[in-house]
């Protein structure tokens, strides 16, 4: 079945793309909003999280209650999510309930109440969310591997800091809210059992007025990089590195993926195999590419006993280098089928689907269609994926460990 | 959607749901057996079990298992719980045949001396990183206190003594007890041919051993109603469980139960949510609903600043006491329909969603239930039934674990 892809983008900057899913129920939408933490004032870090959790306390005409209820009766599942650049909102339902869910986002995207009575309470869940991060070693090793990693303000937690959140007031909260919310650079996108013309119709009608301008891109500060140890007694020892790859939309960019699932992609790629499966020396350790549009990398973790971390970090360090000697086409073959049923089953989710639209638009400026996807990973060779290891073998890491005692990391 | 059934001679259940437009298959091999029927000197043999059936076969090595997966594409993992051990994978519908011979081939794994020390070097690790997550020792810790002696509170895990001191004859003599044709029941849901599948399951599965693996224990338990603090001073939040019976698996009340879990615990607009996480006092607190076989529960969970703890425990337990006695209104009835109807349509649209439904539901009830079925059953759900669960299974029956820094907690009845 061909795919049905949709796209129109409004006078006023919104972008909305949708793809029509015929035999599903349901459908999911995803508003990426270009309002993400870089954009929190440097006084107050953390304004993009508390107006992300204060965006749906009452919108439009409804106030919080009544706003909470009108989601739940449509059997709305949703979630906002603050990233570096956007703020994600995502939301899945019945697709009959759609279009009223649609009503209900341009109220939060557009006549946010922003209740200042609900501020303390917002900004106490804050507080807490910072300090539960103590409480989960694995994602606070994360945390501190991309603050060093990134250029700021990318490499920003969007946590935030507590005296970030004691600064914001009900003023600045709306001052955030006017200055990042607009409709140039927004995209929605829709996916699952929908109509396009009804859809492409409500949409304008909702948001053709939607007036605002788009920001400059943050100016990026060079990176912290080099090494860290967080001091902590646990049981296992937490270990995070990453090192610089290509971004999406570079020629090199299917090489760059099928290597990293050289090193991750199943349980019998070679992270999996060497640390854990011939060694034992953890339950946990993977390797993933994460990228924005000018930089990109491999973030790399595993967890475990800390009389055993030195041996982890070693072995893993060698399993990265290793992969640009030189792949087998066994390897090559296996991360084909992986990647190539990964996009066939992605076709069953309409989460996915509305992710994956948006996620194309906002890096290529179009989306992908699934044979072009195909053919780029039938086109994948051990050559073409060493030759782009080769030019980009993994090194410059940044190291960030978490347990009782440092680890040795050998300087590269 | 078709349903279909079919038993092997030697006692095997194979049960499908074919749906012509998915665009794939999901496999799974549910075994019913995990940690509440292990005896104390085996503690954590099910799940240390579910790893050591990766490792390989008199056909396969452990690194062939791996690479066998993933030379078609596969999505595949294994789960244990306290009463199933379940190995899945989905693939695209032309890998089927392949999927269906490595599952079922590893489902007789050699058990070998050398993979055995080395995988309980995982194991270990496992336990190590679930030990550095407090809300879920927490969890583990409040199942032991509200069970007690009875086998549901077994730890899934074990310790890292008790695995340890496993030795792998034992696990072998496990593995003969219960991976028994009888106790194993193989669903399929997606995109494949039914009559073609029976084949193929009976050329692979078809001289499996027979024979019978009761389970021991199922006697209901309303819980121990204790209330333990496990200081930990690392820890930063306080983290509390509280525990209370609920229907079991097979109730015609579980419909009834999960929605009731839904009002008073649901992640947004739920009771919890607006007495708790909506003023700011606490940083999660929701209740869920887990049934079993025999006995069911409610978990309700709270995780706080320390100092918050004893005001946000004598919130929550205000709203226990309230429902208890005024039950749910009409309103947060309808609601709460609304979010499982969407949920139960979205969870079954894809091949791995329906697969692990219609895997449960044979185990539990001995019969199909289809989506239609599922959202009836909700549908039908009346204020009347709640106030049947509130009856039959009351909050006053709450156990609760707190673990954290506080070394005590105050929880004076008012």
């Amino acid at each position: 079945m061909p795919q049905q892809i949709y796209h129109h983008s409004f006078p006023n900057g919104l972008t909305l793309l949708a793809e029509r899913m015929d035999h599903v129920r349901s459908a999911a939408l995803n508003f990426l909003v270009p309002a993400g933490c870089v954009n929190d004032p440097v006084e107050a870090l953390g304004t993009t999280t508390v107006l992300a959790e204060m965006i749906t306390r009452g919108a439009g005409k409804r106030d919080s209650r009544e706003l909470s209820l009108a989601i739940d009766n449509l059997g709305l599942d949703r979630d906002e999510t603050v990233g570096q650049l956007h703020i994600r909102f995502w939301g899945a339902t019945l697709a009959r309930n759609l279009p009223a869910a649609l009503e209900i986002y341009a109220d939060i995207l557009r006549r946010p109440q922003l209740p200042e009575d609900d501020l303390d309470a917002v900004k106490a869940l804050a507080l807490q969310d910072i300090q539960s991060l103590e409480d989960e070693p694995q994602a606070k090793v994360m945390v501190e591997l991309r603050r060093r990693h990134w250029p700021m303000p990318l490499g920003r937690d969007r946590r935030g800091t507590p005296e970030g959140i004691a600064a914001i007031t009900a003023a600045s909260l709306r001052r955030q809210f006017k200055r990042n919310f607009a409709p140039k650079g927004t995209i929605l996108s829709v996916a699952g059992n929908i109509e396009w013309e009804s859809l492409k119709k409500q949409v304008e009608r909702l948001f053709g007025d939607w007036q605002g301008e788009e920001k400059p891109p943050a100016d990026l500060r060079p990176a912290l990089n080099g090494q860290a140890h967080l001091s902590k007694e646990t049981t296992q020892t937490q270990i995070a590195l990453a090192y610089p790859s290509v971004p999406f939309g570079h020629p090199e960019y299917y090489s760059a993926q099928a290597g990293v699932q050289i090193l991750s992609g199943g349980m019998g790629a070679r992270l999996f195999t060497e640390v854990r499966e011939k060694r034992g020396l953890c339950y946990s350790v993977w390797a993933s590419y994460q990228t924005f549009k000018e930089c990109a990398c491999v973030l790399c973790y595993a967890g475990t006993t800390n009389e055993r971390a030195q041996e982890t970090l070693d072995v893993t360090l060698a399993e990265l280098r290793r992969v640009a000697q030189g792949v087998e086409d066994e390897e090559v073959d296996r991360v084909k089928a992986g990647l190539k049923s990964s996009v066939i089953m992605q076709e069953e989710s309409t989460s996915a689907r509305a992710g994956a639209i948006a996620s194309d638009w906002y890096y290529l400026g179009r989306v992908r269609p699934m044979e072009e996807v195909q053919a780029a990973i039938n086109g994948l060779s051990a050559d073409s994926i060493v030759a782009h290891l080769r030019k980009h073998p993994a090194k410059d890491f940044t190291v960030v460990t978490l347990g009782p005692k440092p680890l040795n990391v050998p300087t590269v | 959607m078709q349903f279909h059934h079919h038993v092997l001679d030697n006692g095997l259940t194979l049960v499908g749901e074919t749906s012509p437009s998915a665009r794939s298959v999901s496999l799974g091999f549910f075994v019913r057996t995990g940690s509440r029927d292990e005896t104390p000197d085996v503690s954590g043999v099910s799940h240390f079990l579910e790893h050591m059936v990766f490792k390989g076969t008199p056909r396969r090595s452990a690194d062939d298992v791996n690479k066998d997966f993933d030379r078609i594409g596969a999505n595949y993992n294994a789960f244990t719980s306290e009463e199933n051990t379940v190995f899945y994978a989905a693939i695209l519908p032309e890998y089927l045949p392949q999927a269906a011979d490595i599952l079922a081939d590893i489902l007789r794994p050699s058990l070998r001396g050398d993979d055995f020390d080395m995988e309980k070097n995982v194991i270990i690790e496992e336990i190590g990183m679930y030990e550095d997550r407090p809300t879920w020792s927490a969890y583990d810790q409040a199942r032991k206190a509200y069970f007690a002696d009875h086998p549901l509170g077994n730890s899934i895990l074990g310790t890292a003594q008790s695995v340890r001191s496993l030795g792998r004859d034992q696990m072998q003599g496990y593995y003969d007890r219960r991976y028994i044709a009888p106790n194993i029941t193989v669903t399929a849901a997606g995109n494949y041919d039914w009559t073609q599948f029976v084949g193929l399951l009976d050329g692979l599965c078809g001289k499996w051993p027979t024979g019978t693996a009761p389970r021991d224990g199922i006697r209901p338990t309303r819980g121990s109603r204790s209330f333990q603090v496990v200081r930990k001073e690392k820890v930063i939040q306080e983290h509390v469980i509280l525990i209370s019976p609920a229907p079991p698996a097979t109730s015609p009340l579980r419909h009834a139960a999960d929605t009731l879990a839904m009002i008073l615990g649901d992640d947004s607009g739920s009771r919890l949510y607006w007495a708790l996480i909506d003023p700011g006092l606490a940083e999660s607190a929701d209740m869920s609903f887990h049934d079993n076989e025999g006995n069911g529960a409610f978990f309700t969970t709270l995780s706080c600043d320390p100092e918050q703890t004893e005001e946000n425990l004598a919130i929550v337990k205000e709203i226990l006491r309230d429902v208890q006695a005024k039950g749910v209104t009409a309103e947060e009835l309808a609601t709460a329909k609304s979010k499982i109807l969407s949920r139960v349509v979205r969870g079954s649209e894809r091949p791995m969603g329906r697969m692990q439904a219609l895997g449960m539901s044979w185990i539990y009830l001995g019969k199909y239930r289809s989506v239609d079925d599922e959202l009836k059953s909700f549908e039908a759900v009346t204020l009347k039934d709640i106030r049947q669960v509130l009856d039959e299974f009351s909050f006053v029956d709450v156990s609760t674990l707190a673990l954290g820094p506080l070394e005590k907690v105050e929880h004076a009845k008012k």
